[in-house]
This record gives structure tokens, C-alpha cells and sequence, in this order.
């Protein structure tokens, strides 16, 4: 895969590029709007919805709180069942540590269940750098990897694709990879899925390394948890006989007990359903069934700088739902693309900040601001991360950042200017008197003179009152 | 050695961010998670039969003594795979004694007994016990055939927990293989069984 967010322009400008595209649109207003739906439903189902996501909300934060308790916990566990334990502070060493597993076992080939971790650490790339090619197995990031494109969901990373794409993709792409596509294949979405059980089948047969993340890790029992849908993750995670899971640090649950409140939360807040297909448990090494050596790489890649965010630190609640990207007005515009990241939407807008600091890069830098902060994130979030104050908190940190800069921005001259104006009673009431006075005129601007030009380039010019708050209180009560 | 010190090191460098990014936050106490129990009067197992049959499912109730029928008109005409330990007789069918991932590619169906059903959100969970074989044998096979007592079916997801030993390798499912990968629509059947079919018995 040669595609990489890597150099992405800042999000106003790639937002402005994926605005261009109708048909982009198109498929996601279909797709946001069919999975909102479905959501609601099944959510709707449960009376006590409100109590289970502050109880999802709070077992997360409790268990944060003692996150170097439980890490080391859960390398007992794991440990004691069998699965050898290895710790990533960063992408290259994560990568490194899986690529040198397949190499141990001459491995040419590992086949992959869907992960976020090992998207972010860019896995793929990194083996293929060892000569080694790894195969995505869900059906969206197939069509993602056939198609040398980019993942734009957490949970559907093809959703900016319709029927029609799909099909050319595996029309063209799929020989190259191992079996072809059906000769007579159609864009029936039953025919495609079909498709890609054909291709991927001789690649789960013949597999000898399987790569994996994990949604949960019990600290207590050292299981590890897969959820998901087509049978694709139980296949990697049964009939390789090595296996490596890629596992952030922020996964770890204190008790197997938790997962209750977490299988409840997920289902529905992800796919809109009551539960998901299926969903596989394991604890190290089980003899006579499924994979006989375990890796486990516990990842931090940021985490920590994530941890240490007062405000923010709640970013690491999240189960990856995706339920935020779905009802969010802006991702629903210009698709996960434009946000530069694994992790698009309001989750992504806040977790890469988080993840990878602010201040450095002007793309993650531009993240924050991505967002009306209609709070629609919030209502949905299974783990109740207030995206909107965390949002808030990170623009200020980004201003921050910024201070010292030689050249200040437009905007904080424009915010120089309101402080000295709004900081002294007279100089408002100078102000008001002014703006009352050309307002009779203004609207019927289209947009701003000057430099004002590019902020009204997308909003309304606000219309002044004829008669300020103050005027109007000496007038009606001295 | 060198590799195992660059390992020490990371393992103590991320507990040490670890315990300075937390240096601020005091320990939070855990809390009581909401445990719903069902409607006075509800019936689980029919529940549990509508849920399942809600993913396109086949799903029907028998007693013990229609048992053995029920199945062997299940897999009718299909290469059968049994786990050992199902206690019943499928006429012509293979026990697993450790078949190749390709042997089990050839067969068409597989028969097994589950640990625990979940009625709410219609889930049939195997603990690979018994009666339920390695994980393998009830994933290669096209069709899965699933025994349930009426007696193994619990109300909702906290009951299930309760109920499963973490020792143990588990499987929850909820209905066929199914994907919403393209354009966010239904389809079942991809790479797991394509067809479920749950026997409830009693």
C-alpha cells in the first residue's frame, strides 16, 4: 500500500477539497443516516441506557486511575496462561516486534483482523518493509487495501465507497492479490461479501501468523477480546498457529465481570445491533485449540501524553464505537479523509491532539477546530466523553502553543482588538454606538471588506442592533 | 543481552509515564453497574427464540424425545462434523479427532452444544467444553447446527458473564456471519458459518 495520511494538508483545506466531491456525499449522507437510525432503535430498546454509559464512563475512569496497577496485572495474567508479554513505546517498536515474530516463524504472509492499533502504528507498510505482506481480512479494509486507498471510518473504513466502486475495485484489484474476482460478478452487496470469502479463504487455510488488536484486555484473567462480525477475526484469531495482538495500553479492564457493561455499550452504539455476530475470548495459549504461541504487545505510542492531559485524558475511554463520527454534522460533510487520521471524526479530532501533542504540526494543530461543538458526539458517546470540552481545552492549548509565534494570526489580532474594546466600558460603548450606526447598511453585504473577506467567505455578516443593550436601558429606565 | 534490556526498559519507561501522567488524579472508586433484571413474566426462552430469529436465524423448539429427528433433518445430505461428547447420534457424521483447517473446508455442517444462551440479545455463547469441540470445528463448516437446553437460557448479558469460566476459550453468537461493510447494509454470510440454525430443546 503505497497510500499515506502522511503530508495531508491541514483539515480546512482538505475539508474544502472533499466538499467538492458530489458523489462522496452521496454515500455518506446514505450511510450516516442508515446507521444513525439503527442505532437509535436498538438503543431505545434499553430503560436504563443513561445509567449503563455512566457506569461505562466511570469503570473506564476507575480504571485509568490505576493504570500502572493493572498493566502490570495484566502481564501476570497473560504471562501465567502462557502468551509472552512485550511492551511499545512507539509505532517503530510495536512494528518491529511483530515483524520480528512472522521473521522467526519465515513467515511471508500474516493474515490480519481489523485493528485500529496496528493501523495506527502503520503495521501493514512496516511489514511489507520486511518483505512480508499482510492481508486485511474485514470486508471494508479489503476494498480499503485492494484499492490503495485510505480508511475514512473507524468501524466501516470503506464507507466512502458505494456498491458500484466496490465492484470495480474487486473486478481489478483482487487477481493481483491471490484468487480473482468472479467473472460475472455484480455490485449485489451478497455477491461481493461473497467475493471476498472466495479470495480470502486459501489465505486463512494456508496462514501461519495471525495479527490481531484487541476491543478488551482483563487484567485479572489476562483474556482478550474480538469483537466483530464476519467471521474474519475468528478465523485469524483459530487457525494460525502463531498470533500477535497489538493492544494499546488504555484496553485493560480490572475484572471479567466488566465486560458486561462493555458488551452491552458496544453492539449498539457501534453497529445498531443488539449484539454483534460474534465475539471471541481468550486467555494465552489453549492446548489442542486455536494458535499455540501468543504474543501480546502492550502499546503506549502516545497514550501516556494522552494520560497526562487533565481534560483530555477522558479521550481514553473510548471503545471505538464510531458512534460520534456517525450523527457529527461536519464528518457527515467531508468524510474521514480530510481529518488526516486512523482516527477521523470528533473521537480523531480530539485523539490525535492527544496522542501526538499540539503545537509540532499544523495538520493535527488544525484538528481541534474541526467541529461547530454542537455537542451531537457527546449525547451518543457509549463512555460519555464530553468531545465539546475537550475540543474547547485543545484550542486553547493550540493557542497557546502559538503565542510566541513572530506573525500573529488574523484571528489573534481580531481577538487583541475585542479584548481592548470589551475590557473597557467606554471604548464598548464608543463601539456600539458605531456599529449601530453603519449596521443600517451592512446587511446588505454579502460578505466583509478586506481582510474580513475570508471570515465571511462561509458565515452571515452578523446584523447589528439599530439600539445597543445599554442605549436601550438609559432610554426605557433613567 | 541487549534485546532483553531494550525490553526491561520499555516495560519500565511506560509504567513510569504511566504513574507521572497519573501523579495529579486520585484513585477513583468503582462503581455499582445497573443489573436489569427481566419484566416480571417474561418468558426467556421465547424471547430468545424471537431475538434469534430476528438475525435471519433458523431457530425452532422440540422436546428431548424429537431431538435426534429435528437434527438429522438439519443436516440432511450434508457432511456432518460432531465435536466428541454431544451425546446424540448423527448418522454419518465425522467426530473431530483433530481435523486439518482444509479437512474441515470440505465438510458442510457441524453440530454442537452451547455453554449459555442470552435471551435479550439473542446470543448462544460455547465455552468449547464438551459436546462443543475446539473453535475451529464450529467456524469452517458453512452451517452450524446448535443444540440449546431450554434451561441454559438466561435473561440478559450480565447473567451470561456470571455463568462463563474465563479459563476457557468463548465464543458468543448472534446469529450468522454478517457484514455491513458496503454502503452500511445487512448481509449475511461471509467468512463464518452462513447459515445458523438453533435447536431448542424442552
Amino acid at each position: 500500500m503505497t497510500a499515506t495520511f502522511v503530508g495531508m494538508p491541514a483539515f480546512p483545506a482538505a475539508a474544502r477539497a472533499a466538499l467538492a466531491d458530489s458523489q462522496l456525499r452521496r454515500n455518506l449522507t446514505h450511510a450516516t443516516h442508515t446507521i444513525r437510525d439503527r442505532r437509535a432503535r436498538v438503543v431505545g430498546e434499553v430503560p436504563d441506557w443513561e445509567d449503563l454509559r455512566q457506569a461505562g464512563a466511570d469503570l473506564k475512569d476507575a480504571t485509568l486511575s490505576r493504570l500502572d496497577e493493572h498493566l502490570v496485572r495484566l502481564e501476570e495474567s497473560l504471562t501465567a496462561s502462557g502468551a509472552v508479554v512485550h511492551w511499545a513505546r512507539d509505532a517503530a517498536e510495536a512494528c518491529r516486534i511483530v515483524a520480528d515474530v512472522a521473521k522467526a516463524h519465515g513467515a511471508a504472509e500474516v493474515v490480519k483482523v481489523k485493528s485500529m492499533a496496528t493501523q495506527e502504528i502503520g503495521l501493514n507498510e512496516a511489514l511489507a518493509a520486511e518483505g512480508i505482506a499482510a492481508w486485511e481480512t474485514d470486508l471494508a479494509e479489503l476494498i480499503v487495501q485492494l484499492g490503495d486507498d485510505l480508511p475514512s471510518h473507524i468501524l466501516v473504513p470503506a464507507i466512502h465507497r458505494n456498491r458500484a466502486e466496490i465492484r470495480q475495485i474487486f473486478r481489478e484489484r483482487m487477481a493481483a492479490a491471490g484468487r480473482p474476482a468472479p467473472e460475472d460478478l455484480t455490485d449485489d452487496p451478497a455477491e461481493l461479501a461473497n467475493a471476498a470469502r472466495l479470495h480470502l479463504r486459501e489465505k486463512f487455510l494456508r496462514a501461519k501468523v495471525g495479527v490481531s488488536g484487541a476491543n478488551f484486555a482483563v487484567a485479572d484473567t489476562g483474556t482478550l477480546v474480538v469483537v466483530e462480525s464476519e467471521g474474519n477475526g475468528r478465523m485469524c484469531l483459530t487457525l494460525p498457529e502463531v498470533l500477535v495482538s497489538v493492544v494499546g495500553i488504555e484496553k485493560v479492564v480490572p475484572t471479567f465481570a466488566d465486560l458486561d457493561v462493555f458488551l452491552r455499550l458496544l453492539p449498539r452504539s457501534s453497529t445498531g445491533e443488539r449484539m454483534n455476530p460474534y465475539t471471541s475470548m481468550w486467555q494465552g495459549v489453549t492446548p489442542g485449540d486455536g494458535p499455540q504461541e501468543v504474543h501480546v504487545v502492550m502499546l503506549d505510542n502516545g497514550r501516556t501524553r494522552a494520560l497526562a492531559a487533565r481534560v483530555g485524558r477522558q479521550a481514553l475511554r473510548c471503545i471505538r464505537c464510531s458512534a460520534c463520527l456517525n450523527v457529527c454534522p461536519v464528518y457527515e460533510r467531508v468524510g474521514g479523509h480530510a481529518y488526516g487520521s486512523v482516527y477521523p471524526g470528533p473521537i480523531g479530532a480530539i485523539l490525535n491532539p492527544l496522542l501526538r501533542g499540539v503545537g509540532t504540526d499544523d495538520q493535527v494543530d488544525s484538528l481541534p477546530y474541526a467541529s461547530t461543538l454542537c455537542g451531537a458526539c457527546y449525547e451518543v458517546c457509549p463512555v460519555k466523553i464530553d468531545i465539546p470540552a475537550v475540543l474547547v481545552d485543545l484550542r486553547a492549548q493550540v493557542v497557546d502553543a502559538h503565542r510566541g509565534a513572530r506573525l500573529p494570526t488574523p484571528e489573534a489580532l481580531a481577538m487583541r482588538a475585542a479584548a481592548r474594546t470589551l475590557s473597557d466600558s467606554r471604548r464598548l460603548g464608543r463601539a456600539e454606538r458605531l456599529a449601530g450606526r453603519v449596521g443600517g447598511w451592512l446587511p446588505r453585504l454579502a460578505s466583509l471588506p478586506g481582510p474580513g473577506r475570508r471570515w465571511t467567505s462561509a458565515r452571515d455578516v452578523p446584523e447589528p442592533p439599530a439600539e445597543s443593550f445599554r442605549a436601550w436601558w438609559r432610554r426605557t429606565r433613567s | 543481552m541487549v534485546e532483553a534490556d531494550a525490553i526491561v526498559s520499555a516495560r519500565e519507561e511506560i509504567l513510569g509515564r504511566v504513574r507521572s501522567a497519573l501523579a495529579d488524579v486520585p484513585a477513583v472508586p468503582t462503581v455499582a453497574v445497573p443489573r436489569r433484571t427481566p419484566e416480571p413474566g417474561t418468558d426467556v426462552v421465547t424471547l430468545f427464540c424471537e431475538r434469534v430469529a430476528d438475525y435471519r436465524a433458523e431457530v425452532e423448539r422440540c422436546s428431548s424425545a424429537d431431538l435426534p429427528a429435528r437434527v438429522q433433518a438439519a443436516v440432511a445430505g450434508e457432511r456432518v462434523v460432531v465435536p466428541s461428547g454431544l451425546g446424540l447420534d448423527v448418522p454419518d457424521s465425522v467426530v473431530d479427532g483433530g481435523l486439518s483447517a482444509a479437512e474441515l473446508d470440505a465438510l458442510d455442517a457441524v453440530v454442537t452444544r452451547a455453554r449459555v444462551a442470552i435471551a435479550e440479545t439473542g446470543t448462544i455463547v460455547l465455552d468449547h467444553g464438551p459436546g462443543q469441540g475446539r473453535r475451529a470445528i464450529s467456524l469452517v463448516p458453512d452451517h452450524h447446527v446448535c443444540v440449546v437446553d431450554a434451561a441454559q437460557v438466561v435473561a440478559d448479558v450480565p447473567d451470561a458473564v456470571a455463568l462463563l469460566d474465563a479459563a476457557r476459550p468463548l465464543t458468543w453468537i448472534s446469529g450468522p456471519s454478517a457484514t455491513s461493510d458496503i454502503e452500511l447494509d445487512r448481509v449475511e454470510g461471509v467468512h463464518g458459518p452462513r447459515r445458523l440454525h438453533v435447536i431448542v430443546v424442552g
